[in-house]
């Protein structure tokens, strides 16, 4: 227990004196929280709309002005001939377009229905799906005003996110981020870097056990990746206004068995490079990016071929991902979420036996 | 000038040529990353898990739930005579939308009474949620008019029309921003580790002792890595087009310019890192963070540029990325020409003549 002290605080006081840590530890949350929180947004705002208004009434006046009132679009062009919409949309200035025929007004007051065009860009597929449901949505209060009610109505009724809030899901992601970085990047190069140095063999000669050698470097990384999680915490709650509807307690219970997954990936990392570049390079490309893409933190699994969803249950981020929608936005609490802790135990036990193994072979 | 950065051209390129991993790396790479993306990418929302409450037990609500389903957008996971069980199955993540009948729904539509359904929905994922609620309200708004027999006959009605891709599909959007992304990434890594290996191994010592100038030394090394990236990018094209289905509307000209230009600020950038950095670990760091997180945020690849705060779209404006994305899909989906995209295609010029000045001087400066 003294020796493995020994190495923790070794690990500790290296980790202060590196310069090039620094700049990790401090910049990478701060990039990572204003990209989530900013950057990453798949709510729509100010899609840019041109208007092709043949009608030139009071009425079609008051349709284009509820477009741009909605807050959802942002008038680029007001055009009077409908064949320059093609040029508007070619050039990607414009990516949805409202034609308002001739003769709006007048069909609308002989209480007819009156037809207005709508061309949505494609070529952006995102914005093209959702400008025009708000196109749709914005059509329908107009509608509705009139004084036209649907036989059935919807009334729908959105959980958790009412307001439908990206940025609520997104920025609890920083959490799973910089744990990512904290315990399994630098931690492998770390370790790796003992390896390059030579100083493993000096390690190895101490009477410390592998076992103790593992532990005291992983640890350290994982003392710091808390702390820092910490600190990211209040800017997610009070800067972002992220609810957080469940305990903080279980939260932390089911990231220790997440940490225990991205350290055993971290030991395993090292036993698969012989420098701190592959070790990188390994950690980002074959480990975190395909972990980031298959967990469904921005594409839903439900949506992968088959064989893709198969492979996502191996990825440690899904469970951890599920996790922090359930603890800040359902609040929900670990009768809910022990699947999830238990399959990340699973897999952490599972990828530091693995390691372990290979951690062996490598200093036999 | 020109035969001594050939000259160095050719010595760089041999090097590559024995260097197999390297090469290995440059050109297999682009290809299997984006083979391993390009389907797990999509932000189309299908097989959305239903439960269904039917407190009505009719008729006409059959029919409403038949239509939920024949929509090929929801699948039921979960037929329930009272709302609720739903709690914990949306807890649980087992539903994502809900269908709630009420009792005397079957009886409202038989009167021509006005009635009401309600519909629950996850919002902790909120591009898929409000996807999902644009679904339910138009099979609401057919099965109204069909129950109720009625032409509905609103004031305003809107004709869509997609253009370029009219099943919005989103692999077809995702995929050449994906193209964009790996690119990126895997040429200015090339580069990055170009100049700086040979300040490590001293070699910039002999280097130096040559008549060459730093320009020419920079161009000569990047000349090579702009060939093996071209062959990457045909590869990495061919696959979007062949595997994935992206068209190719516009001409195969322009597009192998506005490729060549992107790449050529993308190997510049890796340059200068290069000559900015004194090892090849400093170097791959400064090459990996700046050209993959503001590829994959700020470039409109994923996330709508016109959504952000002012100060993040300001900021795209330095990402090539940007102005590529938006060319190749002005060029591969919409298939027009330069008079439309010859702004891009400036600031990409504009991007790499910076990054060569700025990768000169620097250079000039360690020399």
């Amino acid at each position: 227990m003294r020796t493995l002290l020994n190495i923790l605080v070794k690990e500790l006081l290296q980790l202060r004196r590196d310069p090039r840590i620094l700049p990790i530890l401090f910049v990478a949350p701060v990039v990572q929280l204003t990209i989530l929180g900013y950057a990453a947004t798949t709510d729509l705002r100010r899609v840019e709309l041109a208007v092709c208004d043949l009608d030139r009434t009071s009425a079609s006046r008051d349709l284009v002005r509820r477009f741009i009132d909605s807050s959802y679009f942002r008038l680029v062009a007001s055009l009077d001939d409908q064949r320059a919409i093609d040029r508007w949309l070619d050039s990607g200035r414009a990516r949805i377009a409202l034609t308002i025929p001739a003769g709006f007004a007048a069909v609308r007051e002989a209480g007819g229905s009156a037809e207005v065009q709508l061309v949505a860009d494609g070529s952006d597929a995102m914005t093209g799906t959702l400008g025009l449901s708000y196109a749709y949505g914005v059509i329908q209060q107009v509608a509705g005003t009139d004084g036209l009610r649907l036989p059935i109505e919807l009334r729908p009724k959105v959980l958790y996110n009412p307001d439908l809030i990206s940025r609520n899901f997104m920025v609890p992601g920083v959490l799973a981020m910089i744990l990512m970085i904290m315990t399994m990047m630098l931690s492998s190069m770390a370790l790796v870097r003992e390896t390059e140095l030579g100083t493993m063999e000096q390690l190895l000669v101490t009477p410390l056990s592998p076992g103790a050698i593992i532990v005291g470097k992983l640890v350290p990384y994982a003392m710091v990746g808390t702390v820092e999680i910490l600190t990211a915490l209040p800017v997610v709650l009070f800067w972002f206004d992220v609810p957080l509807r469940g305990s903080l307690a279980v939260l932390a219970l089911l990231t220790a068995p997440f940490m225990l997954c991205t350290l055993g990936l971290g030991l395993l990392v090292s036993t698969l490079s012989s420098t701190q570049q592959q070790a990188m390079m390994i950690s980002t490309f074959v480990f975190m990016l395909p972990q980031i893409y298959l967990s469904g933190f921005v594409f839903p699994i439900q949506n992968m071929p088959k064989a893709f969803q198969v492979v996502t249950y191996a990825v440690p981020l899904r469970y951890y991902v599920q996790v922090l929608r359930g603890v800040f936005l359902k609040g929900v609490g670990l009768e809910v979420l022990w699947p999830q802790g238990l399959a990340m135990l699973g897999l952490g036990i599972a990828i530091l036996t693995l390691a372990r193994i290979r951690f062996r072979q490598r200093i036999g | 000038m020109i035969r001594r950065m050939l000259a160095v051209a050719v010595k760089e390129l041999l090097q590559l040529r024995r260097d197999r991993r390297t090469m290995l790396a440059l050109l297999a790479m682009p290809v299997v990353l984006l083979l391993i993306y390009g389907f797990a990418l999509s932000f189309d929302v299908r097989d959305i898990r239903l439960a269904v409450v039917d407190q009505s037990r009719t008729r006409a609500s059959r029919e409403v739930v038949e239509a939920f389903l024949k929509s090929g957008y929801f699948v039921r996971i979960a037929d329930l005579d009272e709302p609720r069980p739903l709690d914990g199955l949306f807890d649980r993540g087992t539903a994502q939308a809900a269908l709630v009948i009420p009792a005397g729904f079957g009886a409202d539509v038989a009167g021509r009474r006005l009635t009401t359904l309600q519909f629950v929905l996850d919002g902790s994922d909120s591009q898929t949620a409000s996807t999902v609620l644009g679904y339910a309200r138009q099979i609401v708004v057919s099965e109204s008019s069909r129950l109720y027999e009625v032409k509905l006959r609103p004031p305003v009605v809107a004709r869509p029309l997609v253009w370029y891709n009219p099943d919005l599909d989103s692999t077809i959007f995702l995929v050449p921003g994906l193209v964009a992304f790996i690119l990126m990434v895997s040429s200015v890594i090339a580069t990055a580790l170009a100049v700086v290996r040979e300040k490590e191994r001293g070699t910039m010592e002999s280097l130096r002792a040559t008549p060459l100038v730093a320009l020419e030394l920079l161009v000569g090394k990047t000349l090579p890595y702009l060939l093996v990236a071209s062959v990457a990018a045909t590869g990495s094209l061919t696959l979007a087009w062949g595997l994935f289905d992206v068209p190719i509307r516009g001409s195969i000209v322009w597009l192998a310019l506005i490729t060549v230009l992107f790449l050529a600020g993308g190997l510049g950038w890796g340059m200068f890192l290069s000559s900015l950095a004194d090892t090849q670990q400093v170097a791959f760091q400064l090459g990996l963070l700046s050209s993959m997180l503001p590829t994959l945020l700020l470039s409109g690849f994923i996330f709508p540029i016109s959504s952000m705060p002012r100060a993040l779209q300001l900021i795209s404006h330095i990402v090539p990325a940007r102005y590529f994305i938006s060319a190749l899909r002005e060029i591969v989906l919409k298939g027009v020409g330069p008079e439309v995209w010859w702004n891009d295609a400036l600031a990409l010029v504009a991007f790499g003549a910076v990054v060569l000045v700025l990768a000169t001087v620097q250079t000039v400066r360690s020399l």
